[in-house]
């Protein structure tokens, strides 16, 4: 897989763009010495990037993340080091972009400066089963909805299409369709195809371009 | 059944009220309830509904009050200070016999608090939030399918009872994401024969109103209504029991501390220890019943509360202090975790003996 300095997540909150996000940097881990990971969610108080905090700086990936991340103030404040993504040229960012278009909002200000080095790739994180994002069209607007907010324009889109932990072979099978018509229907590359680990054996043969999801968060709960 | 779908508990919420045919939505923004405002905005206009959000909590309740006069289904939700400001209009809307469906996706507290998760309106739900003599019905979902089944369901026992339904839960539930199915069947239509709906010259006025001047008709409509209130008590009690049939240690836990607990007794089983759960739904009416026929045969009970404790003083009503009742809690927005619980159901097992 072609991979860029900076990678964005970005789409309806929800769609699942932390998981995806922390699970690229793992794979990027894997392939380029320096990996850094920026959460810019500005909207979302709970289950953020610092959940997984443990998981990625064991393996020596830095977390930049608000100083008031699952703290128990509210607000949308923005990390000092965030500018580092766009300044610290040493390092492959993935950057965490808050959902919807009032989360992509705070990307605006970082945004000349990641289209004037034109090293990124900024994806639309879609997941057929939430109800604002279930067909292709309201994908579509939210898409729209977002880059007007950011400033930045897609550059691919990943198929998350998930129920959580009862997600079936048959669920990801049945949401190919759908992501493959968003992609088209936006002109776009479909860059990949998240597959919950355990299923991927079953999938194996049948999705080219899928990439391996582990479930990072720890829930006490389930 | 229709396909499932992956929704946060408080976007759940708000589509089952959708779909319960609620069409008017009152609030204003808290964390961490702001996605059922955020959701009703962008839905709402779609079906030919009414989003407002309002200048304050206390407007907001005040449109509820307007709204569920006129017989239509009508909702507000807040997080804890939320309601706190909201205590007058409860009050009114009880004292009108108006329904009315209000939730709370509980933060930490008191004052400003925290925003993480909490259980601590316990009291406020149950007992405290409005003056006067009156109830409302409590209803505690413990996933986001129940939340959303609890939802429809508010609205039915709402109307039936003239009473405000309240969904009392904490912040990690209305955050969670979970798959759902939002296939409820059709919306029961009750009649509402008081309702201010125009007299077409055809029948007597309604009126919908608080005030009593003679002291004799105030007593005379609290009796009235406490006989009602008492309907519920019998009629309206949800629990769920977790292997209750050979336990010794009795949990108690509603919510998402009810879902740390089942992991517990598991794990308390695992090790010998006969533990389990009754996990109560409608917080009021409380499962009363249930808990004293629990202490006739266990040990102890250990109440599970993300509180100073705060339900464990039902639970004692209820069983009448014949059993010891210890407390597992956190009170900060950290959860329980199931070796908390399992601590504590050790201790009860001792000191049970």
């Amino acid at each position: 897989m072609e991979t860029k300095r900076i990678t964005l997540f970005a789409g309806h909150y929800g769609s699942g763009k932390t998981n995806i996000a922390v699970n690229y940097a793992l794979y990027l881990k894997g392939r380029t010495d320096s990996v850094k990971i920026a959460d810019l969610d500005i909207v979302n108080p709970y289950f953020r990037t610092k959940d997984s905090g443990d998981a990625l700086s064991r393996v020596g990936i830095t977390v930049v993340s608000s100083a008031y991340a699952n703290t128990n103030l509210d607000i949308p404040s923005l990390p000092q080091e965030a500018y580092a993504t766009v300044h610290d040229k040493s390092a492959s960012w993935v950057i965490d972009v808050g959902g919807d278009d009032r989360g992509a909002m705070a990307l605006g200000r970082y945004a000349p400066e990641i289209l004037a080095e034109n090293d990124f790739e900024m994806l639309m994180v879609v997941n057929r089963f939430r109800p604002l994002t279930s067909n292709w069209q309201s994908a579509l607007e939210v898409m729209r909805e977002i880059e007007t907010a950011s400033g930045m324009k897609f550059t691919g889109v990943v198929n998350n299409s998930n129920l959580g932990r009862e997600t079936t072979a048959g669920d990801v099978l049945s949401s190919l369709e759908y992501g493959e018509r968003i992609a088209r229907e936006a002109g776009l590359a479909l860059k990949m195809v998240s597959v919950r680990e355990d299923l991927l054996p079953s999938l194996s043969d049948k999705i080219p371009n899928m990439f391996p999801l582990k479930l990072h968060v720890y829930q006490a709960w389930k | 059944m229709s396909e499932k779908v992956l929704m946060k508990g408080n976007e759940a919420i708000a589509e089952a009220a959708i779909m319960a045919g609620c069409r008017h939505y009152f609030g204003y923004p808290i964390t961490p309830q702001t996605e059922i405002a955020a959701y009703m905005s962008k839905r709402m206009p779609k079906v030919g509904g009414v989003f407002l959000q309002a200048e304050s909590e206390i407007a907001a309740i005040n449109m509820v009050i307007g709204v569920s006069a006129t017989g239509k289904r009508v909702m507000t939700s807040s997080s804890s200070p939320g309601i706190s400001l909201k205590s007058e209009g409860l009050s009114y809307l009880a004292g009108c016999d108006l329904p009315a469906l209000v939730v709370n996706i509980q933060r930490g507290g008191p004052g400003l608090g925290g925003i993480q998760p909490a259980q601590s309106d316990y009291w406020q739900a149950v007992r405290a939030a409005g003056h006067g003599d009156f109830r409302r019905i409590v209803l505690a979902p413990a996933s986001v399918q129940e939340m959303v089944e609890l939802t429809f369901k508010g609205f039915d026992l709402a109307d039936k009872y003239r009473m405000t339904t309240l969904i009392l839960a904490d912040g990690t539930m209305g955050q969670m994401m979970e798959p759902v199915s939002l296939d409820m069947g059709e919306v029961t239509a009750t009649e509402k024969s008081w309702a201010l709906t125009g007299t077409k010259e055809a029948r007597k006025p309604n009126i919908v109103n608080s005030l009593y001047l003679q002291p004799e008709n105030l007593e005379k409509m609290n009796r009235e209504r406490y006989e009602r209130y008492q309907k519920v008590e019998e009629n309206e009690v949800m629990f769920e029991q977790y292997l209750m049939d050979d336990a010794e240690i009795c949990l108690v836990a509603f919510g998402v501390t009810a879902r740390v607990s089942k992991n517990a007794v598991d794990i308390a089983r695992q090790n010998g220890v006969k533990a389990g759960m009754i996990r109560p739904v409608t917080l009021w009416p409380f499962p009363k019943a249930a808990l004293r026929k629990a202490a006739e045969k266990v040990k102890a009970f250990v109440s599970v509360e993300l509180s100073m404790g705060q339900m464990i003083e039902d639970v004692e009503l209820a069983i009448r202090c014949q059993k010891p009742v210890l407390l597992c809690s956190r009170a900060g927005g950290m959860i329980t975790t199931p070796d908390d619980v399992l601590a504590k159901i050790n201790e009860a097992n001792e000191i049970g003996g």
